[in-house]
C-alpha cells in the first residue's frame, strides 16, 4: 500500500472542483508542476479520461522541446487541448525582445488567458501554482475565487476550512483552482521520480547554444534569437531549473543529467527556482499584482 | 543543524532528503497565534531560517524589504517573509493566513501563520481547521492577554489538541526563570477545561533564536526540548486510522456502461476488498468489489488515502453520500446541536434558509435556534436572537435532507460543515456538529390514507398557492380578493392568507425586525402548504420582501404548485395611494422598519406572474393569473 498524503489531498481537490463545476478546464503549461498535475487528473478520474479539457495558452515563443512534449503529452493522455494565442499582441509584433518583460507578459500570458477563458466561458480553472513559490501565492486559497474580469482581491478572500471547499460562485465569477498548492518543489521532483512522469528534456543537463543575457545563460532556441553583430552562441552544459519562454528563462550550468542527480541538486539550492524568471522581481510585490489583474 | 549564517557556504539548501518518499508520515501542520506583537511572524521567520528553508534571492529580497517596510531598525525583519501582501507590509500586521513550508532531516512541516486581530477571526479558524497543534505565544513581560485567553479558546473549539506555549522576549525580562513559571502555571490553571492532549510550555528569544534550534545558554535553568526538537518529536497520538470505515462519495465514476466507481477519501478507518458496507442515508448495503487506483487495483486503503471503490450491487449511490462499515455505521440525522462560527458580513438570521456543506454532501437548511453565543474572552453564556461577524454560538440546525456524520471531537472530516449563502455565494459560517438532536430514523411524515389527490378530485381542481409580493400599498389584497372572488364563483374552494389578518391572529408575537419578518413569511408558508395538501387553491398576500424567504416558501411545494405573482407597483404610486397611512407615519419616523422606506424590498428576478397594476386595470391583471392557472 503506497499511501502518498499530498498525492491523496490533490485528487481530492480536483474530484471536488469539478463536481462543482460547470465548465472545467486544467492550464498546462507543459512544465515539471503542470505535467504532475496532469498526471493527478488522470489518476482522479482513471479509468475515465479526465472531463475536462487542457488550455495552452502559447505566446509562440516557447521552448521548441516544449511543443513536442505538448503534442506527445496530448496523445498519450486523451485529453482535448485548447491553445489560444492573442492575436492582436501577435499583430502588434509585441516579442520579449522589442517590449520589456513587463509588458510582453501582460499581453502575451495575462490578457490572452483572460481572452482564452471569457471566449469559452470556463468556471473553474486548474493551475499548478503552488505555495511555496512566492509570498503572494502562500496567501491564496486553494479554491480561488476571480470577480468578473478575472480579478484576484486578496482581502475578499473566502474562508477555508479543513478540506470543506466551497465551489458556489455567481454569475461572471469564476474559481481558479490550486490542486499543487501545498507540494514544493522537492516533492515534485520526488514524486516524478516515485511515478516516472514523463517531463520535458530541458529539465536535463546537456551541452545548449547559450548567451549571456543580464546575468543569465539564454538558449539561441531559434533564430529569432537577436544576436549582437559577431555574437555566437556558445555550447555549454546547461539545464532549466523552471520552463516558460525561452528569451525570459534563464539556465544554469549543471551536470544533472538524470532525476536522482536534479533531485540533489534541488535539494542543495540556494536560491529560488523563480530566479531563473524574468518576470518576477520586476518590482516590489509585482507577483501580486500581476495577480490582481488576472495572472495566474 | 542551527548554523545561522545566512549565507554560509557550508549549509545545504531547503529540505533534506527523505528516505522513503511515498511511506512517509504526513507532514506536521501547526499555526503560530498570539497578541499582535507577541513575535509571531519573527517566530516563522527564525524557524524557516534555522531549517535552511530561506533561499538566498528570498534573503536579499528580505534584505532590501527591511530596509523599505522593515520594524526592526533596518536590521532583517523576519515578519516581511511570511506578511506578503502589499497591505500587510505597509500596516506591519498579517491579515490574511499565510502557508510556509519547511523540514529538516525528522521531519516535514507546514506552517500556517494566522492574524491576531480579532476582525480576522475567521482567517485564524481557516488556518486552524487543519492543523495538529498551536503555538501560542506569549510576550514575557506581559503575561496572558484576553487575546491569549481568545486564542486558546478558538484553538480548542477547531480541536487542536496539542499546545505549545512559547514565552517569548525572554531577554526583555533578563531570562527570568520566575516570570517564565508564573506565566505558566497561569496557563495550566487558564486551560484546564480544555482538556489539551499535551501542553509544552518554551522559554524562547524567537529574534536571536534562543530554544528555537538549539538549547540556550542564557537558561540553565531550562531543561525542555527546544521548540525544533518538539516539533520533531512530537506524538499525535493514535489517529482515525482504527476507527470504523467512512468515505463520503466525492464523485460519481462512470468510466463505461459496465464501471461505476464510487470516489472519495477515506475520512476513518480502512476498507477491504470484500467488505460489507452500507450506504448512507439510503440505508442499502453491498460488498466491496475492487478498490481501484490507477492502472490497477489494491487489496487495501487506509484513511487519508483518495481511492475509487465498486460495489458487488448496482445500488442508487450519489455524491455526498457516506460509504461505511457494516457493523458500525454512524448516527444519520437531520436536526444537529452544533458550535458555529460566524463569518459573514451581514448577520446570522435564525430560521432564514442557508446552504450547508458538511464533507461532499451540499443541503439547505436553517439554524432554527440560537441557544446561546459563547463570549470569546470569557467563555460566559449570552443570550441572543442574532450572531454578527466573529461571534461564537451553540445552535440547534435543521436541515432539509437526513445525512451521516461523525461529531466533530472524533471526526473533523465529518462533523465540520460551512455555511453558504445561497445569493452571494458567500461562505458565512463555519460549525462544528456536537450531536444530533433527533435521529431521522425516528421522523417519519405520517401517511395518510386520504392523500392530497384525492382530496383534490373530490374538488375538482388542482390545488395551488398564489403568492401575492410586492410593496405596501401595492394592490395584493385588493388583487387577491378580486381573484379568490372569481375563483369562488366558478365553484373552486379557496382561501385567502393575508398579511395583516395573520399578523391579528397566528403571528401577533412577532415584529418587524429582519430575524421576525423571516419567521413570520415561515409560518405562513407551513399553513399555505398544509392548505394546499387540503386540496385548497391558497392566495397569500405579503409583502415578503426577500428572495431568500420567497425561494424558502416555494420550496416547500412540488413543481407547479406554486406561482408567484410580483405585484409591481412603483414606490411612488404606493406613497401617493397609501390606503393605511403607514407611507406617512414612516416618513416621519413614528414606524420603524418599513419596507420601501428603511428596510429594503428584493424584487422577484422570475415570478411567473408578473403585474403593474398601476397602468393595468385590476381585472386584467386577475385575467392574466387566471391565464396561469389554466
Amino acid at each position: 500500500m503506497t499511501c502518498h498524503p499530498l498525492e491523496s489531498e490533490s485528487i481530492e481537490i480536483l474530484r471536488e472542483a469539478v463536481a462543482g463545476a460547470a465548465k472545467p478546464v486544467m492550464l498546462y503549461s507543459i512544465g515539471k508542476d503542470s505535467s504532475v498535475m496532469l498526471h493527478l487528473a488522470r489518476k482522479a478520474f482513471y479509468p475515465a479520461t479526465p472531463p475536462f479539457p487542457l488550455l495552452h495558452v502559447d505566446t509562440t515563443w516557447k521552448f521548441k522541446e516544449m511543443y513536442l512534449h505538448r503534442a506527445r503529452m496530448v496523445a498519450e493522455s486523451g485529453l482535448t487541448l485548447i491553445t489560444h494565442t492573442n492575436a492582436a499582441g501577435l499583430a502588434a509584433g509585441i516579442t520579449p525582445f522589442t517590449h520589456g518583460s513587463s509588458h510582453y507578459t501582460d499581453v502575451m500570458k495575462t490578457e490572452a488567458l483572460k481572452q482564452a477563458l471569457d471566449l469559452h466561458g470556463f468556471d473553474v480553472v486548474f493551475g499548478g501554482a503552488r505555495r511555496d513559490e512566492e509570498t503572494s501565492r502562500a496567501k491564496e486559497r486553494i479554491f480561488s475565487i476571480r470577480s468578473s474580469g478575472h480579478r484576484w482581491d486578496p482581502r475578499r478572500q473566502r474562508p477555508e476550512l479543513w478540506q470543506t471547499y466551497n465551489t458556489r460562485i455567481r454569475a461572471g465569477e469564476s474559481l481558479r483552482v490550486f490542486p499543487l498548492s501545498n507540494w514544493t518543489e522537492p516533492d515534485i521532483w520526488r514524486y516524478i521520480q516515485q511515478e516516472q512522469i514523463p517531463v520535458v528534456p530541458l529539465y536535463f543537463a546537456k551541452e545548449r547554444p547559450v548567451v549571456r543575457r543580464s546575468g543569465a545563460w539564454i538558449q539561441v532556441d531559434d533564430e529569432r534569437f537577436p544576436l549582437a553583430p559577431g555574437e555566437a552562441p556558445q555550447l555549454r552544459m546547461v539545464r532549466f531549473r523552471t520552463l516558460g519562454c525561452y528569451p525570459l528563462t534563464g539556465a544554469l550550468e549543471s551536470e544533472a543529467t538524470t532525476l536522482e542527480a536534479i533531485l540533489d541538486e534541488t535539494l542543495r539550492a540556494r536560491t529560488s527556482e523563480r530566479q531563473g524568471r524574468l518576470i518576477d522581481s520586476d518590482q516590489v510585490g509585482s507577483m501580486e499584482k500581476k495577480k490582481w489583474e488576472g495572472y495566474f | 543543524m542551527g548554523r545561522v549564517f545566512l549565507m554560509g557556504q557550508e549549509q545545504l539548501g531547503p529540505g533534506v532528503p527523505l528516505p522513503e518518499p511515498s511511506r512517509e508520515r504526513p507532514p506536521l501542520r501547526f499555526i503560530t497565534c498570539g497578541s499582535v506583537d507577541d513575535g509571531k511572524s519573527t517566530l516563522i521567520g527564525r524557524l524557516l531560517h534555522e531549517s535552511k528553508a530561506i533561499f538566498e534571492d528570498h534573503a536579499a529580497a528580505l534584505a532590501s524589504d527591511s530596509q523599505r517596510y522593515g520594524t526592526q531598525g533596518g536590521e532583517l525583519d523576519f515578519a516581511l517573509l511570511v506578511d506578503g501582501l502589499q497591505a500587510e507590509r505597509e500596516q506591519g500586521i498579517t491579515i490574511d493566513v499565510a502557508y510556509r513550508f519547511f523540514a529538516t532531516d525528522k521531519g516535514r512541516f507546514i506552517v500556517a501563520d494566522t492574524p491576531g486581530h480579532e476582525q480576522y477571526t475567521r482567517n485564524m479558524a481557516t488556518g486552524a481547521s487543519t492543523a495538529d497543534l498551536a503555538i501560542l505565544l506569549v510576550d514575557a513581560r506581559k503575561g496572558l492577554l484576553v487575546q491569549t485567553r481568545r486564542h486558546t479558546r478558538i484553538v480548542a473549539m477547531m480541536g487542536i489538541r496539542h499546545l505549545v506555549l512559547a514565552v517569548n522576549k525572554m531577554d526583555l525580562v533578563t531570562f527570568d526563570e520566575g516570570q517564565f513559571l508564573d506565566i505558566v502555571a497561569a496557563f495550566r490553571q487558564f486551560s484546564r477545561p480544555f482538556s489539551f492532549t499535551s501542553i509544552q510550555a518554551i522559554p524562547l528569544d524567537a529574534r536571536d533564536g534562543d530554544n528555537v534550534a538549539l538549547p540556550s545558554a542564557r537558561t540553565p535553568w531550562y531543561s525542555g526540548p527546544t521548540l525544533l526538537d518538539h516539533l520533531e518529536a512530537l506524538d499525535l497520538g493514535p489517529t482515525n486510522a482504527l476507527a470504523a470505515f467512512r468515505m463520503p462519495v466525492q464523485w460519481v465514476n462512470r468510466a463505461g456502461p459496465d464501471f461505476r466507481g464510487l470516489c472519495g477519501r477515506v475520512a476513518q478507518g480502512t476498507v477491504r476488498q470484500g467488505d460489507p458496507v452500507q450506504i448512507l442515508p439510503s440505508g442499502a448495503t453491498s460488498r466491496v468489489r475492487e478498490i481501484v487506483v490507477w492502472r490497477g487495483s489494491q487489496e487495501l486503503a487506509g484513511v487519508g488515502e483518495s481511492i475509487t471503490l465498486t460495489l458487488e450491487d448496482e445500488l442508487d449511490v450519489g455524491r455526498g453520500d457516506l460509504i461505511v462499515s457494516l457493523e458500525t455505521p454512524p448516527t444519520v440525522a437531520d436536526q444537529f446541536e452544533a458550535r458555529l462560527l460566524w463569518m459573514g458580513e451581514q448577520p446570522l438570521v435564525a430560521g432564514r434558509p442557508y446552504l450547508f456543506k458538511l464533507h461532499s454532501k451540499e443541503v439547505p437548511g436553517t439554524v432554527s435556534t440560537i441557544r446561546h453565543l459563547e463570549d470569546v474572552d470569557t467563555g460566559a453564556h449570552l443570550a441572543a436572537r442574532s450572531m454578527g461577524l466573529n461571534e461564537i454560538g451553540i445552535v440547534n440546525l435543521s436541515l432539509q435532507q437526513p445525512i451521516g456524520f461523525e461529531p466533530y471531537s472524533s471526526n473533523r472530516t465529518l462533523g465540520g460543515f460551512i455555511m453558504i449563502d445561497k445569493l452571494t455565494c458567500e461562505t458565512v459560517g463555519a460549525g462544528m456538529l456536537e450531536f444530533a438532536l433527533r435521529r431521522a430514523a425516528n421522523l417519519h411524515w405520517q401517511t395518510l390514507e386520504v392523500g392530497m389527490q384525492a382530496r383534490a378530485e373530490l374538488k375538482h381542481q388542482t390545488p395551488r398557492c398564489i403568492w401575492f409580493t410586492g410593496l405596501s400599498g401595492a394592490g395584493k389584497s385588493t388583487l387577491a380578493n378580486l381573484l379568490e372572488q372569481r375563483l369562488h364563483s366558478e365553484g373552486r374552494h379557496t382561501y385567502l392568507l393575508d398579511g395583516d389578518n395573520v399578523r391579528l391572529g397566528l403571528n401577533r408575537d412577532l415584529g418587524f425586525t429582519e430575524a421576525d419578518r423571516v419567521e413570520n413569511i415561515r409560518r405562513v408558508a407551513e399553513v399555505a402548504k398544509l392548505m394546499v395538501d387540503a386540496g385548497l387553491i391558497v392566495m397569500v398576500a405579503f409583502i415578503s420582501p426577500y428572495r431568500s424567504e420567497r425561494r424558502m416558501a416555494r420550496g416547500l411545494f412540488s413543481a407547479g404548485e406554486f406561482i408567484e405573482v410580483f405585484v409591481d407597483t412603483p414606490i411612488e404610486v404606493c406613497e401617493r395611494r397609501d390606503p393605511k397611512g403607514l407611507y406617512a407615519k414612516a416618513r416621519r419616523g413614528e414606524l420603524k422598519n418599513f419596507t420601501g422606506i428603511d428596510s429594503g424590498y428584493e424584487a422577484p428576478e422570475s415570478a411567473e406572474v408578473h403585474l403593474r397594476p398601476a397602468t393595468d386595470s385590476p381585472e386584467s391583471c386577475v385575467e392574466l393569473i387566471l391565464h396561469k392557472l389554466g
